[in-house]
Protein backbone atom coordinates (compact mmCIF):
# COMPACT_ATOMS: atom_id res chain seq x y z
CA UNK A 1 0.00 0.00 0.00
CA UNK A 2 1.30 3.43 -0.90
CA UNK A 3 0.70 6.44 1.22
CA UNK A 4 -2.54 8.25 0.26
CA UNK A 5 -1.65 11.38 -1.63
CA UNK A 6 -2.37 14.68 0.03
CA UNK A 7 -4.20 17.48 -1.77
CA UNK A 8 -1.95 19.65 -3.90
CA UNK A 9 -1.45 23.09 -2.45
CA UNK A 10 -2.18 24.84 -5.76
CA UNK A 11 -5.55 23.16 -6.03
CA UNK A 12 -6.53 24.07 -2.50
CA UNK A 13 -5.87 27.79 -2.91
CA UNK A 14 -9.32 29.07 -2.15
CA UNK A 15 -10.43 32.65 -2.05
CA UNK A 16 -11.22 34.18 1.29
CA UNK A 17 -14.95 33.97 0.64
CA UNK A 18 -14.84 30.37 -0.47
CA UNK A 19 -12.89 29.50 2.60
CA UNK A 20 -15.44 31.05 4.93
CA UNK A 21 -18.24 29.23 3.17
CA UNK A 22 -16.46 25.91 3.21
CA UNK A 23 -18.36 23.38 5.28
CA UNK A 24 -16.51 21.59 8.06
CA UNK A 25 -14.88 18.38 6.85
CA UNK A 26 -16.94 15.35 7.73
CA UNK A 27 -16.46 11.62 7.50
CA UNK A 28 -19.97 10.99 6.22
CA UNK A 29 -21.44 12.56 3.12
CA UNK A 30 -25.10 13.40 2.65
CA UNK A 31 -25.27 11.08 -0.38
CA UNK A 32 -24.28 8.08 1.77
CA UNK A 33 -27.10 8.50 4.27
CA UNK A 34 -30.44 6.73 4.29
CA UNK A 35 -33.57 8.77 3.64
CA UNK A 36 -34.43 9.45 7.29
CA UNK A 37 -30.92 10.19 8.45
CA UNK A 38 -29.23 13.53 8.80
CA UNK A 39 -25.86 14.83 9.92
CA UNK A 40 -25.81 17.05 12.97
CA UNK A 41 -22.69 18.92 13.97
CA UNK A 42 -22.17 19.49 17.69
CA UNK A 43 -19.31 21.81 18.56
CA UNK A 44 -16.49 22.81 18.46
CA UNK A 45 -17.90 25.73 20.43
CA UNK A 46 -20.73 23.95 22.17
CA UNK A 47 -20.78 24.17 25.98
CA UNK A 48 -21.56 20.50 26.49
CA UNK A 49 -18.49 19.37 24.57
CA UNK A 50 -16.21 20.66 27.35
CA UNK A 51 -13.89 22.65 25.18
CA UNK A 52 -13.27 22.38 21.48
CA UNK A 53 -14.47 18.92 20.60
CA UNK A 54 -16.55 18.57 17.46
CA UNK A 55 -18.93 15.66 17.14
CA UNK A 56 -20.35 14.68 13.80
CA UNK A 57 -23.56 12.91 14.69
CA UNK A 58 -25.59 10.90 12.21
CA UNK A 59 -29.11 10.94 13.56
CA UNK A 60 -32.33 9.19 12.68
CA UNK A 61 -34.95 11.41 14.27
CA UNK A 62 -33.85 11.60 17.86
CA UNK A 63 -31.83 8.39 17.75
CA UNK A 64 -28.07 8.56 17.35
CA UNK A 65 -26.89 6.26 14.57
CA UNK A 66 -23.18 7.08 14.61
CA UNK A 67 -20.88 9.53 16.37
CA UNK A 68 -17.58 10.62 14.86
CA UNK A 69 -15.42 12.78 17.11
CA UNK A 70 -13.21 15.34 15.36
CA UNK A 71 -10.35 16.55 17.50
CA UNK A 72 -7.24 18.66 17.03
CA UNK A 73 -8.71 22.13 17.49
CA UNK A 74 -6.44 22.70 20.47
CA UNK A 75 -3.33 21.06 19.04
CA UNK A 76 -0.29 22.96 20.28
CA UNK A 77 2.50 20.67 19.04
CA UNK A 78 3.65 19.55 22.47
CA UNK A 79 5.71 16.68 21.07
CA UNK A 80 7.40 18.87 18.49
CA UNK A 81 8.18 21.53 21.09
CA UNK A 82 9.55 18.88 23.43
CA UNK A 83 12.11 17.81 20.84
CA UNK A 84 13.75 21.23 20.90
CA UNK A 85 13.71 21.93 24.64
CA UNK A 86 15.70 20.52 27.52
CA UNK A 87 13.89 18.39 30.08
CA UNK A 88 13.35 21.06 32.77
CA UNK A 89 12.14 23.44 30.07
CA UNK A 90 9.46 21.01 28.93
CA UNK A 91 7.94 20.98 32.39
CA UNK A 92 5.80 24.14 31.95
CA UNK A 93 4.42 22.67 28.73
CA UNK A 94 3.17 19.61 30.57
CA UNK A 95 1.17 21.98 32.80
CA UNK A 96 -0.79 23.02 29.77
CA UNK A 97 -1.78 19.54 28.63
CA UNK A 98 -4.33 18.59 31.23
CA UNK A 99 -4.70 22.09 32.59
CA UNK A 100 -7.07 21.01 35.36
CA UNK A 101 -4.49 18.77 37.00
CA UNK A 102 -1.14 20.37 36.31
CA UNK A 103 0.50 19.00 39.43
CA UNK A 104 -0.21 15.45 38.38
CA UNK A 105 1.22 16.10 34.92
CA UNK A 106 4.36 17.57 36.46
CA UNK A 107 4.62 14.58 38.75
CA UNK A 108 4.42 12.03 35.96
CA UNK A 109 6.91 13.85 33.75
CA UNK A 110 9.39 14.45 36.55
CA UNK A 111 9.15 10.82 37.58
CA UNK A 112 10.13 9.74 34.08
CA UNK A 113 13.13 12.06 33.90
CA UNK A 114 14.28 11.04 37.36
CA UNK A 115 14.03 7.37 36.48
CA UNK A 116 16.15 7.97 33.40
CA UNK A 117 18.72 9.89 35.43
CA UNK A 118 18.72 7.15 38.05
CA UNK A 119 17.87 9.39 40.99
CA UNK A 120 14.40 8.02 41.61
CA UNK A 121 13.94 6.92 45.20
CA UNK A 122 16.99 8.81 46.46
CA UNK A 123 15.16 12.04 47.20
CA UNK A 124 14.25 13.13 50.74
CA UNK A 125 10.97 11.71 51.99
CA UNK A 126 9.68 15.22 52.68
CA UNK A 127 9.93 16.05 48.98
CA UNK A 128 7.97 12.93 48.06
CA UNK A 129 5.26 13.57 50.64
CA UNK A 130 4.83 17.15 49.50
CA UNK A 131 4.54 15.92 45.93
CA UNK A 132 1.84 13.45 46.85
CA UNK A 133 0.06 16.04 48.98
CA UNK A 134 -0.17 18.63 46.22
CA UNK A 135 -1.08 16.02 43.59
CA UNK A 136 -3.97 14.81 45.68
CA UNK A 137 -5.13 18.37 46.34
CA UNK A 138 -5.09 18.92 42.60
CA UNK A 139 -6.93 15.66 42.04
CA UNK A 140 -9.76 16.89 44.25
CA UNK A 141 -9.85 20.23 42.42
CA UNK A 142 -9.99 18.40 39.09
CA UNK A 143 -12.75 16.05 40.25
CA UNK A 144 -14.74 19.01 41.58
CA UNK A 145 -14.83 20.42 38.07
CA UNK A 146 -15.79 17.04 36.62
CA UNK A 147 -18.64 16.62 39.11
CA UNK A 148 -19.89 20.20 38.92
CA UNK A 149 -19.90 20.52 35.15
CA UNK A 150 -21.52 17.12 34.83
CA UNK A 151 -24.46 18.43 36.82
CA UNK A 152 -24.50 21.42 34.50
CA UNK A 153 -24.64 19.13 31.46
CA UNK A 154 -27.61 17.27 32.86
CA UNK A 155 -29.40 20.50 33.76
CA UNK A 156 -28.61 21.12 37.42
CA UNK A 157 -27.00 24.48 38.00
CA UNK A 158 -26.48 24.52 41.78
CA UNK A 159 -23.87 21.73 42.11
CA UNK A 160 -21.69 23.61 39.65
CA UNK A 161 -21.64 26.67 41.90
CA UNK A 162 -21.10 24.61 45.02
CA UNK A 163 -18.17 22.64 43.65
CA UNK A 164 -16.54 25.77 42.28
CA UNK A 165 -16.91 27.45 45.66
CA UNK A 166 -15.03 24.55 47.31
CA UNK A 167 -12.48 24.28 44.54
CA UNK A 168 -11.63 27.91 45.10
CA UNK A 169 -10.13 27.01 48.49
CA UNK A 170 -7.78 24.53 46.84
CA UNK A 171 -6.86 27.09 44.20
CA UNK A 172 -6.00 29.56 46.96
CA UNK A 173 -3.86 26.98 48.76
CA UNK A 174 -1.96 26.08 45.63
CA UNK A 175 -1.56 29.71 44.67
CA UNK A 176 -0.03 30.37 48.04
CA UNK A 177 2.29 27.45 47.41
CA UNK A 178 3.45 28.12 43.88
CA UNK A 179 2.31 31.61 42.94
CA UNK A 180 -0.03 30.41 40.24
CA UNK A 181 -3.65 29.34 40.25
CA UNK A 182 -3.72 26.70 37.57
CA UNK A 183 -0.37 26.15 35.85
CA UNK A 184 1.97 25.55 38.73
CA UNK A 185 5.34 24.29 37.45
CA UNK A 186 5.93 23.40 41.09
CA UNK A 187 7.36 19.87 41.02
CA UNK A 188 10.85 20.06 39.57
CA UNK A 189 13.25 17.43 38.33
CA UNK A 190 15.01 16.31 41.49
CA UNK A 191 12.99 18.37 43.92
CA UNK A 192 10.48 21.11 44.31
CA UNK A 193 10.26 24.76 43.42
CA UNK A 194 9.96 25.72 47.06
CA UNK A 195 9.22 24.24 50.45
CA UNK A 196 5.68 24.51 51.82
CA UNK A 197 4.95 28.03 53.08
CA UNK A 198 4.91 28.38 56.87
CA UNK A 199 1.46 27.53 58.14
CA UNK A 200 0.42 25.58 55.04
CA UNK A 201 -0.09 22.31 56.89
CA UNK A 202 -2.52 23.91 59.36
CA UNK A 203 -4.48 25.68 56.65
CA UNK A 204 -4.64 22.45 54.67
CA UNK A 205 -6.00 20.57 57.69
CA UNK A 206 -8.60 23.31 58.13
CA UNK A 207 -9.60 22.82 54.53
CA UNK A 208 -10.01 19.06 54.98
CA UNK A 209 -12.21 19.61 58.04
CA UNK A 210 -14.28 22.14 56.16
CA UNK A 211 -14.55 20.04 53.03
CA UNK A 212 -15.70 16.66 54.43
CA UNK A 213 -19.26 17.77 55.32
CA UNK A 214 -19.52 19.60 52.00
CA UNK A 215 -19.17 16.28 50.17
CA UNK A 216 -22.14 14.90 52.11
CA UNK A 217 -24.15 17.94 51.09
CA UNK A 218 -23.13 17.40 47.49
CA UNK A 219 -24.16 13.76 47.64
CA UNK A 220 -27.57 14.72 48.95
CA UNK A 221 -27.92 17.39 46.31
CA UNK A 222 -26.95 15.46 43.21
CA UNK A 223 -25.57 11.93 43.61
CA UNK A 224 -28.75 10.51 45.15
CA UNK A 225 -31.05 12.92 43.40
CA UNK A 226 -33.83 11.00 41.68
CA UNK A 227 -33.87 13.14 38.55
CA UNK A 228 -30.11 12.85 38.25
CA UNK A 229 -30.23 9.07 38.68
CA UNK A 230 -32.93 8.79 36.03
CA UNK A 231 -30.80 10.75 33.58
CA UNK A 232 -27.61 8.78 34.18
CA UNK A 233 -28.34 5.24 35.39
CA UNK A 234 -28.31 2.63 32.60
CA UNK A 235 -27.07 5.26 30.15
CA UNK A 236 -23.84 4.82 28.22
CA UNK A 237 -23.02 1.42 29.67
CA UNK A 238 -19.38 0.57 29.04
CA UNK A 239 -18.68 -3.16 29.43
CA UNK A 240 -15.32 -4.06 30.94
CA UNK A 241 -13.91 -5.89 27.92
CA UNK A 242 -14.70 -2.94 25.66
CA UNK A 243 -13.10 -0.55 28.13
CA UNK A 244 -9.91 -2.62 28.25
CA UNK A 245 -9.78 -3.09 24.50
CA UNK A 246 -10.14 0.63 23.87
CA UNK A 247 -7.42 1.44 26.38
CA UNK A 248 -9.68 3.27 28.81
CA UNK A 249 -8.12 4.02 32.16
CA UNK A 250 -8.73 5.81 35.41
CA UNK A 251 -12.25 6.26 36.65
CA UNK A 252 -13.65 5.06 33.31
CA UNK A 253 -12.04 1.67 33.79
CA UNK A 254 -12.80 1.48 37.49
CA UNK A 255 -16.45 2.33 36.93
CA UNK A 256 -16.64 -0.69 34.63
CA UNK A 257 -15.77 -2.84 37.61
CA UNK A 258 -12.00 -3.38 37.51
CA UNK A 259 -9.99 -2.51 40.60
CA UNK A 260 -7.12 -0.89 38.76
CA UNK A 261 -5.16 2.02 40.09
CA UNK A 262 -1.57 2.70 39.10
CA UNK A 263 -0.90 4.26 42.48
CA UNK A 264 -1.39 0.76 43.86
CA UNK A 265 -0.22 -1.35 40.92
CA UNK A 266 3.05 0.47 40.28
CA UNK A 267 3.30 1.86 43.79
CA UNK A 268 5.35 4.84 42.74
CA UNK A 269 6.62 7.54 45.09
CA UNK A 270 5.37 7.07 48.68
CA UNK A 271 1.97 5.66 47.76
CA UNK A 272 2.82 2.18 49.15
CA UNK A 273 3.18 3.79 52.60
CA UNK A 274 -0.27 5.36 52.45
CA UNK A 275 -3.59 3.76 53.08
CA UNK A 276 -6.46 4.29 50.70
CA UNK A 277 -9.13 2.26 48.97
CA UNK A 278 -9.83 1.97 45.28
CA UNK A 279 -13.49 2.64 44.55
CA UNK A 280 -15.05 0.65 41.73
CA UNK A 281 -18.39 0.82 39.97
CA UNK A 282 -20.95 -1.51 41.53
CA UNK A 283 -24.00 -0.74 39.46
CA UNK A 284 -25.98 0.40 42.50
CA UNK A 285 -28.49 2.39 40.47
CA UNK A 286 -28.42 0.49 37.21
CA UNK A 287 -25.81 -1.46 35.31
CA UNK A 288 -22.10 -1.64 36.08
CA UNK A 289 -20.26 0.87 33.92
CA UNK A 290 -23.07 3.35 33.32
CA UNK A 291 -22.78 7.11 33.62
CA UNK A 292 -23.94 7.13 37.23
CA UNK A 293 -21.18 4.68 38.19
CA UNK A 294 -18.56 6.88 36.60
CA UNK A 295 -19.91 9.83 38.57
CA UNK A 296 -20.02 7.84 41.80
CA UNK A 297 -16.46 6.56 41.39
CA UNK A 298 -15.24 10.16 41.16
CA UNK A 299 -17.20 11.13 44.26
CA UNK A 300 -15.63 8.23 46.16
CA UNK A 301 -12.16 9.08 44.88
CA UNK A 302 -12.45 12.52 46.41
CA UNK A 303 -12.98 10.83 49.78
CA UNK A 304 -9.92 8.66 49.24
CA UNK A 305 -7.84 11.67 48.27
CA UNK A 306 -8.88 13.39 51.48
CA UNK A 307 -7.64 10.35 53.41
CA UNK A 308 -4.29 10.51 51.62
CA UNK A 309 -3.98 14.23 52.30
CA UNK A 310 -4.59 13.73 56.01
CA UNK A 311 -1.94 11.02 56.19
CA UNK A 312 0.54 13.19 54.30
CA UNK A 313 -0.13 16.11 56.63
CA UNK A 314 0.35 13.86 59.61
CA UNK A 315 3.77 12.69 58.34
CA UNK A 316 4.78 16.17 57.24
CA UNK A 317 4.23 17.52 60.74
CA UNK A 318 5.87 14.64 62.62
CA UNK A 319 8.46 12.40 60.93
CA UNK A 320 9.40 14.66 58.07
CA UNK A 321 8.71 18.05 59.50
CA UNK A 322 10.08 21.35 58.37
CA UNK A 323 13.71 21.99 59.30
CA UNK A 324 15.72 25.14 58.65
CA UNK A 325 18.28 23.14 56.70
CA UNK A 326 15.82 21.52 54.33
CA UNK A 327 16.45 22.63 50.77
CA UNK A 328 13.91 21.33 48.25
CA UNK A 329 16.27 22.11 45.36
CA UNK A 330 19.26 20.37 46.89
CA UNK A 331 19.11 17.39 44.55
CA UNK A 332 17.99 19.20 41.42
CA UNK A 333 20.57 18.20 38.83
CA UNK A 334 22.26 21.24 37.26
CA UNK A 335 22.07 19.48 33.93
CA UNK A 336 19.58 16.76 33.09
CA UNK A 337 21.31 14.60 30.50
CA UNK A 338 20.17 10.98 30.68
CA UNK A 339 22.13 8.16 29.09
CA UNK A 340 20.96 6.79 25.76
CA UNK A 341 17.82 4.84 26.63
CA UNK A 342 14.09 4.61 26.20
CA UNK A 343 11.47 4.65 28.86
CA UNK A 344 7.71 4.50 29.08
CA UNK A 345 6.58 5.97 32.36
CA UNK A 346 3.02 6.11 33.57
CA UNK A 347 1.17 7.60 36.48
CA UNK A 348 -2.39 7.80 37.70
CA UNK A 349 -3.89 11.15 36.80
CA UNK A 350 -7.40 12.24 37.74
CA UNK A 351 -8.45 11.13 34.27
CA UNK A 352 -6.46 7.95 34.02
CA UNK A 353 -3.10 6.65 32.90
CA UNK A 354 -0.87 9.51 31.81
CA UNK A 355 2.16 8.10 30.02
CA UNK A 356 5.32 9.55 28.56
CA UNK A 357 7.50 7.63 26.17
CA UNK A 358 10.99 9.12 26.17
CA UNK A 359 13.73 8.32 23.73
CA UNK A 360 17.02 9.83 24.88
CA UNK A 361 20.04 9.69 22.60
CA UNK A 362 22.59 10.41 25.33
CA UNK A 363 24.25 13.21 23.40
CA UNK A 364 21.96 16.11 24.19
CA UNK A 365 19.84 17.53 26.98
CA UNK A 366 16.77 17.31 24.80
CA UNK A 367 14.62 14.23 24.30
CA UNK A 368 14.94 12.65 20.88
CA UNK A 369 11.26 11.78 21.06
CA UNK A 370 8.70 12.51 23.76
CA UNK A 371 5.42 10.85 22.94
CA UNK A 372 2.55 11.43 25.32
CA UNK A 373 -0.35 9.20 26.10
CA UNK A 374 -3.15 11.40 27.28
CA UNK A 375 -5.74 9.44 29.25
CA UNK A 376 -8.61 11.46 27.77
CA UNK A 377 -7.40 10.59 24.27
CA UNK A 378 -8.06 6.88 24.75
CA UNK A 379 -11.12 7.47 26.91
CA UNK A 380 -12.72 9.64 24.25
CA UNK A 381 -12.13 7.14 21.45
CA UNK A 382 -14.68 4.78 23.00
CA UNK A 383 -17.53 7.27 22.59
CA UNK A 384 -18.70 6.09 19.18
CA UNK A 385 -18.86 2.53 20.51
CA UNK A 386 -21.13 3.31 23.48
CA UNK A 387 -23.29 5.94 21.80
CA UNK A 388 -24.97 3.88 19.09
CA UNK A 389 -28.74 3.77 19.28
CA UNK A 390 -29.17 6.15 22.18
CA UNK A 391 -31.18 9.36 22.39
CA UNK A 392 -29.45 12.58 21.46
CA UNK A 393 -30.01 14.00 24.95
CA UNK A 394 -28.14 11.04 26.44
CA UNK A 395 -25.15 11.77 24.24
CA UNK A 396 -24.52 14.91 26.30
CA UNK A 397 -24.70 12.81 29.46
CA UNK A 398 -22.11 10.40 28.04
CA UNK A 399 -19.64 13.10 26.97
CA UNK A 400 -19.85 14.64 30.42
CA UNK A 401 -19.30 11.32 32.15
CA UNK A 402 -16.11 10.63 30.19
CA UNK A 403 -14.67 13.83 31.68
CA UNK A 404 -12.40 14.91 28.88
CA UNK A 405 -9.96 17.78 28.88
CA UNK A 406 -9.30 18.76 25.31
CA UNK A 407 -5.94 20.26 26.14
CA UNK A 408 -4.77 16.75 26.75
CA UNK A 409 -6.61 15.03 23.91
CA UNK A 410 -5.02 17.40 21.38
CA UNK A 411 -1.80 18.16 23.25
CA UNK B 1 5.88 -14.14 32.97
CA UNK B 2 9.31 -12.65 32.47
CA UNK B 3 10.84 -11.37 29.28
CA UNK B 4 12.98 -14.42 28.46
CA UNK B 5 10.01 -16.77 28.76
CA UNK B 6 7.85 -14.57 26.54
CA UNK B 7 10.62 -14.38 23.97
CA UNK B 8 11.09 -18.13 23.97
CA UNK B 9 7.38 -18.70 23.58
CA UNK B 10 7.16 -16.40 20.57
CA UNK B 11 10.25 -18.00 19.07
CA UNK B 12 8.63 -21.41 19.44
CA UNK B 13 5.39 -20.46 17.73
CA UNK B 14 6.78 -18.07 15.14
CA UNK B 15 10.35 -19.07 14.28
CA UNK B 16 12.22 -16.18 12.72
CA UNK B 17 9.68 -13.53 13.66
CA UNK B 18 11.99 -11.93 16.22
CA UNK B 19 14.61 -10.04 14.26
CA UNK B 20 16.31 -8.48 17.24
CA UNK B 21 15.84 -8.01 20.96
CA UNK B 22 17.41 -6.43 23.99
CA UNK B 23 16.94 -7.62 27.55
CA UNK B 24 19.43 -5.60 29.61
CA UNK B 25 17.51 -2.33 29.48
CA UNK B 26 14.81 -0.85 31.72
CA UNK B 27 12.04 -2.08 29.47
CA UNK B 28 13.15 -5.04 27.31
CA UNK B 29 11.97 -5.00 23.72
CA UNK B 30 11.46 -7.32 20.77
CA UNK B 31 11.87 -6.30 17.17
CA UNK B 32 9.23 -8.11 15.14
CA UNK B 33 9.29 -8.18 11.36
CA UNK B 34 6.46 -6.36 9.61
CA UNK B 35 5.08 -9.49 7.95
CA UNK B 36 4.69 -11.40 11.25
CA UNK B 37 3.43 -8.53 13.34
CA UNK B 38 -0.28 -9.26 13.18
CA UNK B 39 0.04 -12.97 13.99
CA UNK B 40 2.36 -12.25 16.90
CA UNK B 41 0.01 -9.55 18.18
CA UNK B 42 -3.00 -11.87 18.10
CA UNK B 43 -0.95 -14.57 19.82
CA UNK B 44 0.18 -12.15 22.53
CA UNK B 45 -3.39 -11.13 23.22
CA UNK B 46 -5.09 -14.50 23.09
CA UNK B 47 -2.50 -16.96 24.44
CA UNK B 48 -3.61 -17.80 28.00
CA UNK B 49 -0.46 -17.23 30.08
CA UNK B 50 0.39 -14.05 28.18
CA UNK B 51 -2.96 -12.28 27.65
CA UNK B 52 -1.64 -8.84 26.77
CA UNK B 53 -5.08 -7.29 26.74
CA UNK B 54 -4.10 -3.64 27.09
CA UNK B 55 -2.25 -1.51 24.56
CA UNK B 56 -0.88 1.34 26.64
CA UNK B 57 0.74 3.27 23.86
CA UNK B 58 1.57 3.08 20.20
CA UNK B 59 4.13 5.61 19.08
CA UNK B 60 5.79 6.44 15.82
CA UNK B 61 9.44 7.49 15.90
CA UNK B 62 11.59 9.02 13.21
CA UNK B 63 15.04 7.55 13.73
CA UNK B 64 16.89 10.62 12.50
CA UNK B 65 17.92 12.46 9.37
CA UNK B 66 20.84 10.20 8.55
CA UNK B 67 18.80 6.99 8.86
CA UNK B 68 16.18 6.02 6.34
CA UNK B 69 13.88 4.44 8.88
CA UNK B 70 10.65 5.02 10.73
CA UNK B 71 9.78 2.98 13.76
CA UNK B 72 6.54 2.03 15.45
CA UNK B 73 6.74 1.08 19.12
CA UNK B 74 3.99 -0.83 20.92
CA UNK B 75 3.80 -0.80 24.71
CA UNK B 76 1.67 -3.73 25.77
CA UNK B 77 0.47 -4.62 29.21
CA UNK B 78 -1.53 -7.41 30.76
CA UNK B 79 -4.05 -6.22 33.32
CA UNK B 80 -4.52 -9.82 34.41
CA UNK B 81 -0.91 -10.82 35.12
CA UNK B 82 0.56 -7.33 35.45
CA UNK B 83 3.44 -7.84 33.07
CA UNK B 84 4.43 -5.75 30.10
CA UNK B 85 6.44 -5.92 26.92
CA UNK B 86 7.63 -3.58 24.19
CA UNK B 87 7.36 -4.50 20.53
CA UNK B 88 8.85 -2.54 17.71
CA UNK B 89 8.80 -2.72 13.98
CA UNK B 90 10.24 -0.62 11.22
CA UNK B 91 9.62 0.66 7.73
CA UNK B 92 11.85 2.68 5.45
CA UNK B 93 11.24 6.35 4.75
CA UNK B 94 11.91 6.09 1.02
CA UNK B 95 9.89 2.93 0.32
CA UNK B 96 7.18 3.43 2.96
CA UNK B 97 5.96 -0.16 2.96
CA UNK B 98 2.78 -0.26 4.99
CA UNK B 99 2.84 -1.67 8.50
CA UNK B 100 -0.07 -4.03 9.20
CA UNK B 101 -2.62 -2.48 11.49
CA UNK B 102 -3.38 -3.82 14.96
CA UNK B 103 -6.49 -1.69 15.36
CA UNK B 104 -8.77 -4.74 15.08
CA UNK B 105 -6.79 -6.48 17.83
CA UNK B 106 -6.68 -3.57 20.26
CA UNK B 107 -9.19 -0.87 19.40
CA UNK B 108 -6.97 1.56 21.31
CA UNK B 109 -4.58 1.40 18.37
CA UNK B 110 -7.15 2.99 16.06
CA UNK B 111 -6.56 6.59 17.08
CA UNK B 112 -2.90 6.06 17.91
CA UNK B 113 -2.23 4.74 14.41
CA UNK B 114 -4.06 7.69 12.95
CA UNK B 115 -1.82 9.93 15.01
CA UNK B 116 1.33 8.14 13.86
CA UNK B 117 0.16 8.55 10.27
CA UNK B 118 -0.71 12.19 10.87
CA UNK B 119 2.57 13.12 12.52
CA UNK B 120 5.07 10.89 10.73
CA UNK B 121 3.30 9.66 7.62
CA UNK B 122 3.53 5.99 8.53
CA UNK B 123 0.98 4.04 6.46
CA UNK B 124 -0.97 1.29 8.22
CA UNK B 125 -2.41 -1.41 6.03
CA UNK B 126 -5.95 -2.49 6.82
CA UNK B 127 -6.76 0.44 9.07
CA UNK B 128 -10.50 1.19 8.73
CA UNK B 129 -10.26 4.96 8.70
CA UNK B 130 -6.76 6.34 8.15
CA UNK B 131 -7.34 10.09 8.19
CA UNK B 132 -5.37 12.87 9.82
CA UNK B 133 -6.46 13.27 13.40
CA UNK B 134 -4.79 16.30 14.98
CA UNK B 135 -3.66 18.37 11.99
CA UNK B 136 -6.09 19.88 9.46
CA UNK B 137 -6.97 17.39 6.73
CA UNK B 138 -5.20 19.42 4.00
CA UNK B 139 -1.99 20.06 5.90
CA UNK B 140 1.17 19.42 3.91
CA UNK B 141 3.96 17.28 5.23
CA UNK B 142 4.40 15.33 8.43
CA UNK B 143 5.43 17.55 11.35
CA UNK B 144 7.31 15.08 13.52
CA UNK B 145 9.65 13.97 10.75
CA UNK B 146 13.14 15.14 11.59
CA UNK B 147 13.55 16.75 8.16
CA UNK B 148 10.28 18.67 8.34
CA UNK B 149 10.46 22.34 7.47
CA UNK B 150 7.85 24.55 9.07
CA UNK B 151 5.08 25.78 6.81
CA UNK B 152 5.16 29.48 5.98
CA UNK B 153 1.47 29.90 5.34
CA UNK B 154 -1.76 28.01 5.58
CA UNK B 155 -4.59 28.94 3.20
CA UNK B 156 -2.94 32.27 2.38
CA UNK B 157 -2.66 33.07 6.07
CA UNK B 158 0.93 33.79 7.05
CA UNK B 159 2.15 31.83 10.06
CA UNK B 160 4.27 33.89 12.42
CA UNK B 161 6.61 32.02 14.69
Amino acid sequence: MKIPSLPNHEETQLSQKEMLNRAAPNKYKIEDLKAEEMILNIGPQHPSTHGVLRLEVVTDGEIVVEVVPHIGYLHRCFEKHAESLSYPQILPYTDRMDYLSSMNNNFAFVMGVERMLGIEGTLPKRVEYIRVLVSELNRIASHMIALGTYGLDIGAFTPFLWTFRDREHIMNLLEWLSGSRMLYNYIWVGGLFYDLPVGFEERCQEFVDYFRPKMDELNKLITDNEIFVKRTANVGVLPLDTAVNYGCSGSMLRASGLKWDLRRVDGYSVYPELEFDIPVGKGEMGTIGDCWDRFKVRVDEVEESLKIIEQCLQRLTTDHKRTPLFDPREFCPPKARPKAQELYVRAENPRGELGFYFVADGRSDKPFRCKTRGPSFSNLSVISEISRGIFLADLVAIIGSIDIVLGEVDR
Amino acid sequence: MNFEAIKELIDQHFPGAIKDSQADVLQPWLYIGREDLQQVAIFLRDHGPLSFDYLSLLSGVDLGKEKDELEVVYHLYSLLYEHGIVLRTRTSKSELEAIPTVSHIWKAADWHEREAYDMLGIPFEGHPDLRRILMPEDWEGFPLRKDYTSAESYHNIKIDY
